[in-house]
């Protein structure tokens, strides 16, 4: 599914990474756990997460996640998107909760990673 | 090849820079993609233990053709139990560490999963000395 899609979706907010929304995403993963995204080691991958700081944008890019669902209406901060346009992560801002936002990309056909 | 940062104890705003400085090293190396991603997970794993947990340290990253090696070494109250602090989900992290995202006790166990070899000494009051080696494939 391109991210233009997801986008559509989730009605979505693109905040940076305008010019990236014909990237594909084969798999989502779910959490407000660093940690537990740290572990993670799948391509492709779009992360949904209601963590907003600086180290949600960090591991992404330790992590080689390029892109990013910000849920429950959570707003990227300056610093982060300064951070997200650097490493060409896409950021998008949802305002549904995220058990919504994994029902709908569920549903739409976007693997679990595990 | 040896690359050196200093690690700043409590500013997780600057938390990952070190890792994210040697990151792009690698990438200027040609090293491989997946090897890269081990390494970093592992020395971000490790920088951010000594912000949350340290007075302050150093990563200290050398690079040669077999392998790479980092050390992270900090000055700080050193890990008691390092057989207790390498268990899943054991955890000494204060809520502000938490608060930003990490803390869950899977840090360690993280580290080991995504290197070769993985060394801890510590010594309590005085500090730790994480090492990682991730070995590069031999053409």
């Amino acid at each position: 599914m391109k991210l233009r899609e997801v986008a559509e979706l989730l009605n979505a907010e693109v905040v940076c990474g305008h010019t990236k929304l014909e990237r594909e995403v084969q798999a989502v993963f779910a959490s407000d756990l660093m940690s537990d995204v740290l572990t993670i080691d799948s391509e492709k991958l779009l992360l949904l997460t209601g963590l907003v700081n600086i180290q949600t944008i960090r591991t992404s890019e330790m992590s080689d996640i390029k892109n990013i669902v910000l849920v429950r209406n959570k707003k990227a901060s300056p610093e982060m998107i300064a951070l997200a346009e650097e490493n060409r992560i896409v950021i998008m801002q949802c305002s549904y909760s995220m058990y919504r936002t994994c029902g709908i990309l569920y549903q739409s056909g976007l693997n679990p990673v595990y | 090849m040896r690359f050196e940062y200093q690690i700043e104890a409590g500013n997780f705003t600057n938390a990952g820079d070190a890792s994210s400085g040697f990151k792009k090293i690698l990438k200027q190396l040609n090293v491989d993609p997946q090897i890269i991603k081990r390494i970093v997970v592992s020395m971000y794993e490790g920088e951010v233990n000594i912000v949350a947990h340290s007075n302050g340290g150093k990563a200290i990253c050398d690079v040669d053709t077999s392998r790479v090696l980092i050390q992270l070494v900090d000055i700080g109250p050193g890990i008691p139990d390092i057989e207790k602090a390498m268990q899943a989900g054991f955890s000494t992290a204060s809520a502000k560490v938490r608060e930003m995202g990490f803390g869950a006790g899977m840090g360690l166990q993280n580290i080991k999963n995504n290197s070769d070899i993985l060394n801890i000494q510590s010594e309590v009051g005085v500090g730790t000395c994480v090492e990682i080696i991730v070995n590069l494939p031999q053409s």
